[in-house]
């Protein structure tokens, strides 16, 4: 064995305390559903975790009337400083058990324990902190003279990063005010039901927060409730478009965070081994699960053979394999469905011509797997320059000057998020301007702070998570 | 003898010119009591595409100013029409049929918001944008933007003030707009257009389609260039079907406001046709 | 204004910039060079720090650490005593443990070769993988401040009195004042200084005392000249000015290395010396090494730790790894 083949350095899951079977977190409680339980499986060994229920709409119906009760009876008249007190109590409890959320992160998504702990988890006690300190300060936030919370807010999110999806939508909202009731990912309702324990370790009232577990047909239900005020969803543009549809005229208030299609545009004056960094990162990060993801490579010609040959010997040292291995680069895709979705449009970018080229990984024989993977020579009218794979695949495309780089990056009905590397800081600051897209990137890339606003231009979505742009999805009367 | 008037042939506003409809259509506009005031354009889908082509290139232009450069221009707007507000003022009363001190008011407090929203294009940014306290080595600032291109139906009760009220906030960060006004009243957002030409406002900045709103508005909700509807005055409208429409391309859409205080100042009017766009840049002595 | 003057032809950079070698061309050169931006060396560097080297990895990398230590002793105080005493510990690391490996050299300043020499006997390699070098700073050591015939006279003296390898300095005013030509000729000039009568040369490691030259930047220029002018090794630091070595500097370093290789199929050596105190640090800069250039870099002639008390830290740590209890400062021996 060679030392670069490390010993093996598994993540203890010892420290979890899992029940077989888990129950409809509604008012302050783990309750029996309507519906037949599913079953949540590890993506890296096809194995049963634990099984969840599957919310109907009689249960929804339940969920939204504990939270609209919790809401005018309790947490509509409780004082901003005392929800504040709520939220710093539920961010110490996730620092406290910060280990054993990031082991059932990385159990039931697949994604690698070294991000979970290091990158995950402590973002969402971050965030529950940052959001506690504004629900006594809403008057400062800039928002309108005499912020109001909306009532029940439906919330609906993905299985790429989820516990850190939960905390981005149940913070705002409670810190503004509103209840909620939240539907994790069919994949991946594990940390979210570990955190409704956290809920109530914190003492939080009955029904402020509710966790119901299911799939489309939960989601749905949810978010169509005519008792709900407010809905936040993550996930993909075409649901964000039928949402849309579905609550036009509504008078519901609505975000969106939809899908991506990131440029990441790396000038001849870059610093190059950070800028290989910065791709590498900005694509094979939660294997490429993300939907900021710098999936379209934008490099300026004249160094493409260079950027091209560093980043491959760069893939060279990434480790594929099981995610509780804290050496772990790169985890297991998702679900097989997911799997699935990227071979196919994988096999569609080879059929359009663009140049394949895969690391080398030893590919475990159970579980989810896709190689890093890069597209090159990739032109602006491919199907994979254009198309969100969600995967850890990269397409590689040159442009020759600034304006190029701008106009290539622009044409895109996405605009969630972009990269910029040079030296030359006036530039950076020109294409920023141009980007059209809701995060930019300089020099850096996939950095996420709960202070920093994040979401998209154009089918990206609209609205906008973090810092105090936040709070605006959560307030009557704000834009 | 006495002077024989010379009557206004009111056209649609596009591109900076006065063209007539492409359909060649116009429709009788008249007072209250149904004497003929004018033969107003009628636009077409044709028209709307036109107006949103003309609203897309100006954006590049409009939204390149300095905040200082459309404050001003801006404010010339409102110079124009003092200027010009005995004009205004009959327009009103033939329209609407109210009385010349209503008239007046209504002109004395568009001109007054025309200048509000003037005083916002060089500080919205100030107020809704910010810097970031974020956890690492990076500058991160948080600004503003404007949407692009925003389709406005504008309120229907309302000759000058409500169509001002609409269009002016949509300005102020760069926008371009392309406004169908009031179908009974429609003469003052043609003569509003004749201020906008001659105020400096670049061509295709304000684009004005006078018509049937119910004909035009599914047009503007389903093309795939418009980045913001505002449904503010289309309350009578089907307008709902109008949002799912606009939601096949996730366009930001504000629903109709009725009564006295539909579109309102405020700045929440000026950020709701904006993007925020947030920066983040290492930082790093070595 | 750069005078038009010509340096001194070493082969390397005639073989990269062509014959026209200039202050100018050389300043092109090296100023041509892509940049560096800190944060995200340093994240890359933290990064690597974050891996888990366990059991027989970790085992590995123990025994590895110490076939790559260059032993230091560099006081003003230093005797011949003294460096009997730290030659004793080269050769015989861990009394209690006779599989312990042997440290690559022993590292002392130049008047005390002789001692050095003596003490190791049979056991000094003379320049082989096979035995313990004596490695000896030269070039008014730790600051460069002398004249260039007083840098060569030391250097020459160490060479003659048997060192192996010779630690040079670079002359860090210069370089920091612009005159890269003057920095290149001088290492150029210790490069000869470093030849023996039997026609063969000690090996030159180019300190570059990188916390003096404080930019990464800097540093990644001042690699770049050391090898075009000949250096053999690339050397962090002198152990004498803070910061000394770091992860994210060494990386930086480490990736020149991997460029000139990949330009010229030449291998150079990398040495971060100073500051390196615990064996999870040294095992962070062997992770970095492996990951950077590849395990092959992790050879005595490819790879130095500059350093002193971390070589009782990876004696306390193998302990451990062999009698699976905690080991104590009695256990290991003082040098």
């Amino acid at each position: 064995m060679t030392f670069l083949e490390y010993a093996p350095a598994p993540e203890s899951t010892a420290i979890l305390n899992l029940k077989p079977e888990y129950g409809l977190f509604i008012g302050n409680e783990f309750v029996a559903a309507e519906g037949e339980s599913f079953s949540t499986i590890s993506p890296a060994t096809e194995k049963e975790i634990a099984r969840v229920a599957n919310a109907s709409p009689a249960d929804v119906d339940r969920a939204v009337a504990a939270a609209r009760k919790a809401y005018d009876k309790t947490w509509s008249k409780l004082s901003g400083r005392d929800r504040g007190k709520y939220l710093f109590r539920i961010a110490r409890l996730v620092q406290e058990r910060a280990r054993e959320l990031a082991v059932a992160e990385s159990l039931d998504n697949g994604k690698p324990i070294k991000e979970s702990r290091d990158v995950d988890v402590p973002l969402v006690a971050a965030w529950f902190f940052y959001y506690a300190g504004w629900a006594d300060k809403l008057d400062y936030a800039g928002l309108g003279g005499n912020p109001r919370s909306l009532g029940v807010a439906a919330q609906v999110i993905p299985w790429n990063f989820p516990l850190l999806m939960l905390a981005w939508k149940i913070a705002p909202a409670l810190a503004a005010g509103n209840t909620v009731v939240l539907k994790p990912a069919e994949t991946t309702p594990l940390t979210a039901l570990l955190f409704a324990e956290i809920v109530q370790q914190a003492d939080l009232p009955a029904g402020v927060v509710n966790i119901i577990t299911g799939a489309g047909e939960t989601g749905r239900a949810l978010v169509n409730h005519p008792d709900v005020d407010k809905v936040a969803f993550t996930g993909s543009t075409d649901v964000g478009r039928q949402i849309a549809r579905s609550t036009a005229g509504s008078g519901k208030k609505v975000t969106l965070e939809l899908g991506g299609k990131a440029a990441n545009i790396v000038f001849d004056d870059a610093p190059i081994d950070q800028a290989v960094e910065g791709i590498v990162n900005g694509i094979f990060f939660n294997q490429g699960h993300v939907c900021c993801a710098g999936s379209r490579l934008l490099v300026q010609e004249n160094i493409h053979d260079d950027v091209v040959d560093r980043l491959k010997s760069r893939l060279s040292t990434l480790r594929l394999g099981d995610p509780l291995d804290k050496n772990t680069d790169i985890g297991a895709i998702n679900s097989a469905e997911q799997l699935q979705r990227i071979r196919e449009l994988s096999d569609i970018g080879e059929a359009e011509g663009a140049e394949l080229w895969t690391a080398e990984c030893a590919i475990p024989e159970n579980g989810f797997w896709f190689a890093p993977t890069i597209f090159d020579n990739v032109s602006t009218s491919s199907r994979i320059a254009r198309e969100e794979i969600f995967g850890p695949v990269l397409s590689v495309l040159t442009f020759r000057t600034p304006a190029e780089a701008i106009a290539k990056a622009n044409n895109t009905p996405y605009g969630l998020s972009a990269g910029i590397w040079s030296d030359k800081g006036s530039r950076i600051l020109a294409v920023a301007d141009k980007l059209r897209a809701g995060v930019i990137w300089a020099n850096t890339f996939n950095r996420f702070d709960p202070a920093s606003p994040f979401g998209g231009y154009k089918e990206s979505g609209y609205g906008r998570e973090g810092g105090r742009h936040g709070l605006a999805a959560y307030l009557k009367g704000a834009k | 003898m006495s002077h024989i008037a010379v009557p206004k042939t009111y056209k649609l506003f596009i591109g900076g010119a006065f063209p007539r409809s492409e359909s060649g259509r116009t429709y009788e506009v008249s007072t209250p009591k149904g004497a003929f005031l004018a033969n107003a354009a009628k636009a077409s889908r044709k028209d709307a595409r036109d107006a949103i082509v003309a609203a897309r290139g100006a954006v590049s232009g409009w939204s390149g100013a300095t905040a200082y450069n459309r404050g001003q221009v801006l404010y010339r707007v409102a110079e124009v029409l003092e200027g010009r507000r005995a004009q205004f003022e009959d327009e009103i009363v033939r329209q609407e049929g109210v009385s010349a001190s209503a008239a007046r008011a209504q002109v004395d407090e568009a001109i007054d918001r025309w200048v509000w929203y003037a005083g916002w294009t060089d500080k919205f940014t100030q107020v809704a944008g910010n810097a970031n306290p974020v956890a690492g080595p990076y500058f991160n600032l948080t600004v503003p933007e404007p949407t692009g291109v925003v389709a406005i139906i504008a309120p229907q009760d309302s000759s000058l003030l409500g169509l001002v009220s609409a269009v002016a906030p949509a300005l102020v960060s760069g926008n371009a707009v392309v406004v169908v006004a009031s179908e009974a009243y429609p003469l003052s957002a043609i003569t509003l257009a004749e201020v906008l030409a001659t105020s400096d406002l670049p061509k295709g900045v304000v684009n004005v389609l006078t018509g049937s709103p119910a004909e035009i508005a599914p047009w503007l909700a389903s093309h795939a260039d418009v980045n913001a509807l505002d449904l503010v005055g289309a309350a009578a409208l089907d307008w709902i079907d109008l949002e799912i429409a606009a939601a096949d391309t996730l366009k930001r859409v504000y629903p109709p406001e009725n009564g006295a205080d539909a579109a309102s100042p405020s700045l929440a009017r000026i950020t709701a046709f904006t993007e925020t766009k947030t920066v983040w840049h290492t930082k790093a002595l070595i | 204004m750069t005078i038009e003057r010509a340096v001194s032809p070493a082969q390397r950079a005639i073989q990269v910039l062509g014959d026209d070698l200039t202050e100018t061309t050389l300043k092109r050169y090296l100023e041509g060079i892509p940049g560096i931006d800190a944060v995200g060396l340093e994240q890359r560097a933290a990064g690597l720090g974050t891996r888990s080297i366990k059991t027989t990895s970790k085992a590995w990398a123990l025994d590895k650490i110490i076939e790559l230590i260059d032993l230091t002793t560099l006081e003003g105080a230093d005797t011949p005593g003294k460096v009997r005493s730290l030659v004793a510990k080269a050769l015989l690391p861990d009394p209690s443990d006779l599989s312990t490996p042997r440290v690559a050299a022993v590292c002392v300043y130049g008047d005390m070769v002789p001692y050095a020499v003596d003490a190791l006997g049979a056991a000094h390699s003379a320049g082989t993988d096979d035995g313990v070098n004596v490695a000896a700073v030269a070039t008014a050591f730790p600051s460069g401040r002398a004249s260039l015939a007083v840098k060569l006279a030391d250097t020459s003296d160490a060479v003659a009195a048997g060192a192996d390898e010779i630690d040079m300095v670079i002359d860090r005013g210069a370089f920091l004042s612009g005159r890269f030509g003057q920095v290149f000729d001088e290492i150029v000039a210790v490069k000869e200084a470093c030849r023996r009568a039997d026609g063969s040369y000690a090996h030159l490691k180019v300190i570059l005392e990188t916390g003096e030259l404080n930019t990464y930047d800097n540093v990644r220029r001042a690699s770049w000249l050391a090898i075009l002018a000949g250096g053999d090794f690339i050397k962090t630091s002198t152990g004498k000015v803070a910061p000394a070595a770091t992860l994210p500097v060494t990386l930086s370093m480490l990736e020149v290395v991997r460029d000139w290789h990949r330009l010229t199929g030449e291998k150079i050596g990398v040495k971060p010396a100073g500051g390196i105190r615990s064996s999870k640090d040294a095992i962070k800069y062997v992770v970095t090494v492996a990951e950077t250039v590849g395990e092959e870099w992790l050879q005595p002639h490819l790879f130095r730790f500059g350093a002193s008390s971390l070589l009782n830290d990876v004696l306390l740590q193998r302990q451990k790894m062999k009698t699976g209890h905690y080991s104590g400062a009695d256990y290991v021996t003082i040098d």
